[in-house]
């Protein structure tokens, strides 16, 4: 490469040139060479690496792989006494039998997605205007909202049942969907403001400003220049929402709803346990066919879901 | 407000004043729940806390499959709670659960271990599984803090021959503490909330040995119907949260303070 250079024409001192080549070529040598020792291992240390990661994701997914083989056995051999760990002559019979034996288990399904998705709609829409104020204007009593918004995040919706249920009874509202949706939603909302709030404070003001020097109103603003450059931070709430709101309907849905047909998956699957032996394997079917969705959805939004988590967790 | 009150199901109640207060901590019991919860918190969140540093130095090593690796963390996170908990709950069963089932197999322990009927056993298995629900959102957190860390640092140590594992406690370590501190801060205010687990995989049993102060205020108030007593349990345990809020907020503030110096 450097008798290339060498030789070009244009080049007024040619030895000279030669030698820059040389000095910016052994540079990027060792730059790239370094990069390279940095991260190389030796082989031992990628078979630890490995080993390591084997170790770890066993213990995280070893209650879906348990799961999975109890789904595939069918009744009598997963009650049978010298454990095995493969089903011999496994099935996915308890995938199709399961619709029988809990008639309900398509409609919790549906509960589980309806409680969710109305959870998160009615976050977003709450979230954006509350983070916009968070974000842009400083008032009275501003900053202890925020403080407030973030001491409530930490006490679970436990400490806060009995009030809830008394205020549930009060209003009326045991047994619907509402009594699932507005207290998912009041937990979920506090900390989707501070991430919103928080990815929001990362657009220039100076848009705001034009934008108002061309006349435009508050609102205007907000639909028109906001909204579209905080796309990214309303998905990420979103998703993040959605997927607690589908994880964390347990409790409220025990104690403020007893009616079969408004229970979302988690409670719905209780179902199982009423039969004289617990259904076990259908009870797995069951969970796998409802943890799907939720696990395409991850798969696909990873990027976001590292982002959202993250962040979430930051809250500064 | 209602802690001072005698409310039950009837429509109407009276105040009761401190009432509530002595009888939940004359039973004597109650002492005994507040201990045993904080010592399932914090053998919980220490477990988190080391799975979730190792967890994070593996996933953030240049090795093929990274991408792979870090999706597969998070399962736990991501399906509903409940369901992760069933899940539990039959492998910790004694007769054909696989934990039990497999120790058999290989001839670890040679009868059928009821892990959840024991008391001691359930106590230590329902923390395996707060770890387990835990563990992905330390590693994430941890993962994205390492991440941060500048890159010439670690070049400019290992230009000085500085070892792996040198660089790891002189370098990484010192500059995560910050996130180790707010994450286990966070952590313990969620464990010390935690009631899914603990109450599918033994409603507080056996005998009371997994019994923490909220599953203590669920049974009081909704499986007892004593409405007042357990808002006087809720109250207890809303002042402790609020102690740990104030160090987490004192803790975040210093640090901001000490990154703008």
């Amino acid at each position: 490469m450097s008798d290339a250079r060498a030789t070009l024409p244009t080049g007024a001192n040619p030895l000279a040139a030669s030698a820059d080549a040389m000095v910016t070529v052994t540079t990027k040598k060792r730059a790239r060479s370094t990069k390279a020792m940095i991260d190389r291992y030796k082989w031992y240390e990628v078979a630890a690496l490995y080993a390591g990661m084997a170790v770890f994701l066993f213990f995280v997914l070893a209650p879906f792989i348990e799961g999975f083989s109890v789904s595939l056995k069918p009744l009598s051999q997963l009650f049978s006494t010298p454990y095995n760990f493969i089903p011999q002559n496994g099935s996915f019979d308890a995938y199709f039998q399961m619709w029988q034996s809990v008639p309900m288990l398509g409609m919790h399904i549906f509960n589980s997605f309806f409680i969710s998705s109305v959870v998160t709609l009615i976050v977003v829409i709450i979230v954006v205007p509350a983070a916009y104020a968070f974000a842009r204007f400083q008032f009275a009593g501003s900053g202890l909202m925020l403080g407030g918004f973030l001491a409530v995040n930490m006490f679970s919706g436990a400490v806060l049942l009995i009030p809830l249920f008394r205020l549930m009874r009060q209003l009326g509202l045991l047994n619907t969907y509402w009594a699932m949706i507005v207290p998912g939603a009041a937990f979920l909302i506090p900390s989707s403001i501070w991430l919103l709030r928080t990815y929001m404070l990362r657009i220039p003001r100076e848009l705001d400003e034009a934008a108002r020097v061309d006349g435009a109103s508050r609102l205007y603003t907000l639909r028109r220049v906001i909204l579209p450059l905080a796309m990214p931070g309303i998905v990420v709430v979103a998703i993040m929402t959605f997927i607690g709101a589908y994880a964390q309907q347990f409790i409220f849905a025990l104690t403020f709803n007893s009616r079969t047909e408004f229970m979302p998956l988690p409670v719905g699957l209780f179902a199982f346990f009423g039969k004289q032996e617990v259904q076990w394997n259908e009870l797995m079917a069951a969970s796998f066919v409802g943890i799907l969705p939720v696990m395409i959805v991850i798969v696909f939004l990873q990027r976001y879901l590292v982002a959202g988590l993250t962040a979430g967790a930051v809250k500064q | 407000m209602l802690s001072f009150t005698n409310a039950a199901l009837r429509p109407t109640y009276d105040f009761v004043g401190w009432a509530n207060y002595q009888r939940i901590f004359g039973a004597g019991n109650f002492t005994e729940v507040i201990l045993r919860t904080f010592i399932w918190t914090f053998f919980s969140v220490a477990t988190k806390m080391i799975i979730g540093t190792l967890g994070a130095t593996l996933l953030n090593a240049a090795i093929p499959g990274q991408t792979l690796f870090r999706i597969l963390t998070m399962p736990p996170r991501i399906v509903p709670m409940a369901i992760g908990i069933f899940m539990w709950g039959w492998m910790y069963n004694g007769q054909f659960g696989m934990i039990s089932g497999l120790l058999q197999n290989f001839g670890i322990i040679s009868k059928p271990w009821p892990i959840l009927a024991q008391g001691n056993s359930a106590f230590w298995a329902t923390i395996v599984t707060d770890v387990w629900i835990g563990v992905p959102m330390v590693t994430i957190y941890l993962l994205a803090a390492m991440q941060s860390i500048p890159k010439d640092l670690y070049e400019a140590a290992w230009t000085d021959g500085a070892g792996r594992f040198y660089r790891f406690r002189r370098i990484t370590l010192p500059l995560m503490m910050p996130a180790m501190l707010t994450m286990s801060l966070l952590s313990l205010i969620a464990t010390f909330n935690s009631f899914d687990i603990i109450w599918i995989l033994t409603r507080g049993g056996p005998s009371g040995s997994t019994t923490t102060m909220i599953i203590d205020t669920y049974k009081t108030a909704i499986g007892s119907r004593k409405y007042g007593e357990g808002a006087a349990r809720a109250v207890v345990i809303c002042i402790f949260v609020s102690i740990f809020c104030l160090v987490y907020f004192r803790a975040v503030r210093k640090l901001s303070q000490g990154e703008a110096k």
